[in-house]
């Protein structure tokens, strides 16, 4: 390890010599990301062996996902939290136990080493939570414009257990819908963190990892027919890529929806819908309904799933439709968000 | 929610409904013969589908959405004079986030600034004068837009501005304001309607007062609703109770937030900086007389339209509407949004044709997102 950098770069900040391929870049690639992430070797590809892969009908599953959120800090999380969550999320939910990542970075000449050092920080920390090892990555730097501070791709391989078949296409009419905590709240920090609208809030991201809670549900109700996590587009999205994809109408009762009164609040002064604002540690659940009350209770042994709860349900209605119940018993549908959503002015 | 769910209690909300399928009964509507209340404000509007109200209400009962969806109304030609603002080097052009999706007739906001133009989305026109202070050798134009719920918040920033001496911060007027488009409604002889529900917001500005005329001149019963399912319910049956008992009254639902007099602050500094348009373009209704305001000469330093030389006065800018685009006849409650042959097909919030698909707040928009036209879809 280079002490002397270390030492000068504390309070530096990247420029285009940390990209240029020569000593600059080695120094930053093992001072900053290797010293911690510890991959096996410094080889260029990492190379896997796992047990789990030699199972007989385990089948690998491999996902990537790219994270530009601004800011790159927020309550809650980092930009290098919700790129380990993310994955590992993506795989979760398609009944992997995710085992490997790999971890690029875009960063823009001026970014703080120390911020390079939080997220690295971060991320390790995540991995480690979920039980996945970053096991290859990559840099490079780019002038000013070129990125925003920094953007991280991570990408993930798992492995689903023989046996295990998780899909949305399996949802079937009487399914119970379950989501696992409050709704919205990494949308609505991300807002406030945003710090462009005179609100204060103490909303904080509900970034997370799901893969021991996914576990944890699929042990518990094996029956379980699909999950999702409703990330960008919010719970609205997931519902309705179900929908479409099980042909199965969605029912939502708006009376049971679990979100927090700052999230309905500052939903209500932007004229935004908690429904389409973005998640990164909630899932939504299909289960048959003889094993709702199991998965619901393997969800609320869990901390990221304390609040799980019974959202709606599917049904033969309406197919590919999701509707909303209102708490006056009205019905509205709850269509797919249209580009972005864009607070209104009155 | 504190002083929230009170308002959305779904008991109170039975209890309203039961009385107003009674009253709808009493004055003998049927679907055949409804009984028309406009809610005029698009906030109502989206309410109203948002909260499923309109599956709610008796079929005796028929709501006709009004103009009060400050981006629908825009006319296409001040988008491209928008466009062509924000496209010029100097200047970084801020608006409210609704407005970055109203098609132009070459293009958008959205699309503008997608090709490099400086466009950013605040959310007060505050945020727009703290840049103006940040980058002094840029221009920062505000895309002043809205009723009288905004306009007292532009008049105060070009206030600021003057005090400051801020030479790089202006304002794109394109105030609007309610009544003159409820008279030119009521004026129009295809128009038939029972009564209005009334804009709570901008009565919180301006009062009640300025819609006795609707009562006195018209003999229509007006009440200024707040924007809760439960206020409007409630609103609703105010209407309905004053047609029923043949009364024609302008009654304040929203009390308490709406005083009669409306807001003396806002409207000192919305008089002091604004002055009628003789007429004013609105998409969909077409040139209405002294339903827009200019900045007044005393503030003409901070007036995009006269610093870059773009005025509404400087010629001919009217655009004709896309061919086919019903946006008139439903904004007049002549036809549904569904009757309209473009609704779904030539018009969607993905790519609208027509003012009432832009915005959320928009009846095309509230229809095709909430339901009416996807359920019925389903249903074929």
């Amino acid at each position: 390890m280079n002490m002397a950098l270390r030492a000068d770069a504390k309070d530096g900040v990247v420029t285009l010599a940390h990209g240029g391929g020569g000593k600059a870049m080695r120094d930053l690639i093992e001072d900053v990301f290797t010293c911690v992430f510890q991959p096996a070797s410094m080889e260029d590809q990492a190379r896997l062996t796992d047990t789990a892969l030699a199972e007989p009908g385990a089948r690998l599953a491999f996902t990537t996902d790219s994270f530009v959120v601004d800011p790159v800090e927020f309550p809650g999380g980092d930009i290098g939290k919700i790129a380990v969550c993310g994955t590992v999320n993506d795989l979760a939910v398609g009944g992997a136990r995710p085992l490997w990542l790999s971890a690029a970075f875009i960063i823009e000449e001026g970014c703080e080493i120390a911020l390079l050092r939080r997220v690295v920080a971060s991320m390790a920390r995540e991995a480690d939570k979920a039980g996945v090892r970053i096991v290859t990555g990559d840099t490079k730097v780019v002038g000013r414009g070129g990125a925003d501070k920094l953007f991280v791709t991570t990408s993930g391989i798992g492995v689903i257990p023989a046996g295990r078949a998780l899909g949305a296409e399996r949802v079937r009419p009487g399914d119970v819908a379950i989501v696992n905590g409050v709704l919205g709240d990494h949308g609505a920090a991300i807002l406030s963190a945003r710090g462009d609208m005179a609100l204060a809030s103490s909303i904080e991201s509900d970034c997370a990892g799901l893969g021991h809670l996914m576990e944890a549900v699929l042990a518990a109700a094996p029956g379980a027919r699909a999950a999702r996590d409703a990330t960008r587009g919010g719970l609205a999205s997931a519902l309705n890529e179900i929908a479409e994809a099980s042909g199965c109408g969605i029912e939502l009762d708006e009376a049971a929806l679990p979100l927090r009164a700052e999230v309905k609040g500052t939903c209500e002064i932007l004229g935004l819908d908690p429904l389409y604002l973005a998640n990164e540690g909630r899932l939504v659940l299909f289960v048959p309904e003889a094993e709702a009350g199991a998965a619901l209770a393997a969800m609320t042994r869990l901390p990221e799933g304390e609040g799980a709860t019974v959202v709606g349900r599917a049904v033969a209605a309406n197919p590919g439709l999701v509707s909303m119940r209102t708490i006056f018993g009205g019905s509205r549908i709850v269509d797919m968000l249209v580009g972005e959503q864009l607070p209104r002015i009155c | 929610m504190r002083y929230v769910e009170e308002f959305r209690d779904p008991m109170a909300a039975r209890a309203l409904l039961a009385a107003i399928s009674r009253v709808t009964d009493d004055i003998g509507a049927t679907a055949d013969h409804p009984v028309r209340i406009m809610e005029i404000c698009g906030g109502h509007t989206h309410a109203i589908f948002r909260y499923g109200l309109d599956r709610l209400t008796p079929p005796g009962l028929e709501f006709i959405h009004g103009p009060g969806c400050p981006v629908c109304v825009l006319p296409m030609s001040r988008v491209d004079e928008c466009v062509e603002l924000a496209e010029r080097p100097e200047v970084v052009f801020t608006t409210f986030g609704d407005a970055m999706r109203v098609p132009g007739t070459k293009k958008s906001l959205m699309q503008a600034k997608a090709e490099g133009a400086d466009i950013r989305m605040v959310y007060s026109p505050l945020d727009a004068l703290e840049l103006a202070r940040r980058h002094p050798d840029r221009e920062v134009v505000f895309f002043g837009l809205g009723f009288e719920t905004t306009t007292p918040s532009t008049a105060l920033s070009i206030r600021q501005a003057a005090r400051e001496g801020l030479s790089n911060f202006s304002v794109f007027a394109n105030h609007i304001t309610v009544p003159p488009p409820i008279k030119a409604l009521l004026d129009d002889p295809h128009m038939v309607l029972d009564g209005f529900v009334g804009p709570g917001h901008v009565s919180m500005v301006i009062g009640t007062r300025p819609y006795e005329f609707i009562a006195r001149d018209y003999g229509k019963p007006i009440v200024v609703a707040g924007f809760e399912p439960l206020d409007l319910l409630q609103s609703v049956l105010m209407v309905l109770e004053m047609i029923r008992d043949g009364k024609a009254e302008v009654q304040n639902q929203y009390g308490r937030v709406v005083p009669q007099d409306g807001n003396p602050v806002s409207l000192a500094a919305i008089e002091d900086v604004y002055e009628p348009r003789p007429s004013f373009e609105w998409r969909g209704l077409g040139e209405i007389d002294a339903s827009g305001l200019s900045i007044r000469e005393r503030y003409r330093a901070f007036d995009a339209e006269a610093k870059f030389g773009i005025g509404y006065g400087a010629g001919p800018r009217h655009v004709e509407e896309p061919e086919g685009c019903a946006c008139g006849l439903v904004m007049t409650g002549r036809i549904k949004p569904t009757a309209c042959p473009q609704f779904g097909k030539g018009c969607t919030p993905e790519m609208p044709l027509g003012a009432l698909m832009v915005s959320s707040e928009g009846a095309c928009a509230a229809y095709w997102q909430y339901g009416g036209a996807r359920a019925m879809e389903a249903a074929e």
